[in-house]
């Protein structure tokens, strides 16, 4: 067993998405590039990686944000941008936590609709969406007679 | 500002929603973060040692999978620790190369039993729905107060 050191201790990485219909991750990097304060950052292709102490990247992101309010959401990131352990430069296929992105990345033009919905209505007077149901489980008894339906 | 824990730990869009209006997401990068971060055993890839396995055993007893108790030690402080819970019941993705089943239903159990406000939802599925589930969770983290 090696020794650990970890590199950059004491900052945050947050990622930054971009699924506008007029800002691309590019545009979103330039931006990032000229208003930046000593903060690492990498373009991806739905946008940016950024690293810097917390309070520098807090202040970035809010004037990034500012660009496409609806259309940019930010969440956080354990790993450095470019990790070895994690880029997929350095391994094979989709890096893990890629699907959970892919997958909410679809839903996001719903949540922008929200987003600039709720600009002109009040929330209050919007409709809760239904509660979702409890999955149904398969009861004992006909699992029961399933298994002997098999045996006959 | 409430710490709120969110269910899927990985998602944007509630990670996203939960700091726009103004309060503090638990997600699976701060705990991955911190172990990242702190100097020790090189452990690849998330710097999960063996002691991450018995500090789960406060969640999940032994005879547990050692992978579920990992996976607790990142979760359940965060849980003991929340303020309020979001959780999206409909999401597949939390179960695959690096989700497991079985901690998922012991987190979704232990935000039951804490005595939380807790928000449940489904991904919405067209506009109409996206514009009720961003109402929701609105509404939700203003009502816990504190927000900026």
């Amino acid at each position: 067993m090696s020794r650990y050191i970890p590199q950059k201790a004491g900052t945050v990485t947050r990622y930054v998405m971009v699924e506008s219909p007029t800002v691309t991750p590019a545009e979103l990097a330039i931006r990032a590039y000229e208003i930046s304060d000593g903060v690492m950052i990498k373009e991806t292709c739905f946008g940016l990686a950024i690293n810097g102490e917390e309070q520098v990247v807090t202040d970035l992101i809010q004037k990034l944000r500012e660009i496409d309010p609806d259309h940019i959401f930010v969440k956080d990131r354990g790993f450095l941008p470019g990790d070895p352990r994690r880029c997929r430069a350095n391994l094979g296929g989709a890096r893990p936590g890629f699907h959970g992105i892919e997958y909410e990345t679809t839903v996001l033009p719903y949540i922008s609709a929200g987003l600039a919905e709720l600009r002109s209505r009040d929330a209050a007077a919007i409709p809760a969406p239904e509660q979702p149901q409890e999955a149904k489980k398969l009861d004992v008894y006909r699992l029961k007679k399933l298994i002997e339906a098999q045996e006959t | 500002m409430a710490k709120v824990f969110i269910y899927p730990a990985t998602s944007l869009i509630l990670s996203d929603l939960v700091a726009r209006y103004g309060h503090t997401p638990l997600s699976s990068a701060i705990a991955i973060r911190e172990r990242i971060q702190t100097a020790g055993i090189e452990s690849v890839p998330l710097q999960i040692t063996p002691e991450e396995p018995k500090k789960g055993l406060k969640w999940a007893a032994v005879e547990v999978p050692s992978g579920v108790r990992g996976r607790m030690s990142l979760y359940g402080p965060m849980i003991e620790s929340c303020d309020a819970a979001i959780v999206v019941d409909d999401a597949d993705f939390a179960f695959g190369c690096m989700g497991c089943a079985r901690t998922n239903e012991l987190v979704r159990y232990l935000i039951h039993e804490r005595d939380v406000p807790r928000l449940e939802l489904r991904y919405p599925k067209s506009e109409d729905e996206g514009i009720r589930f961003v109402a929701a969770i609105k509404r939700f983290l203003e009502g816990l107060g504190g927000g900026k």
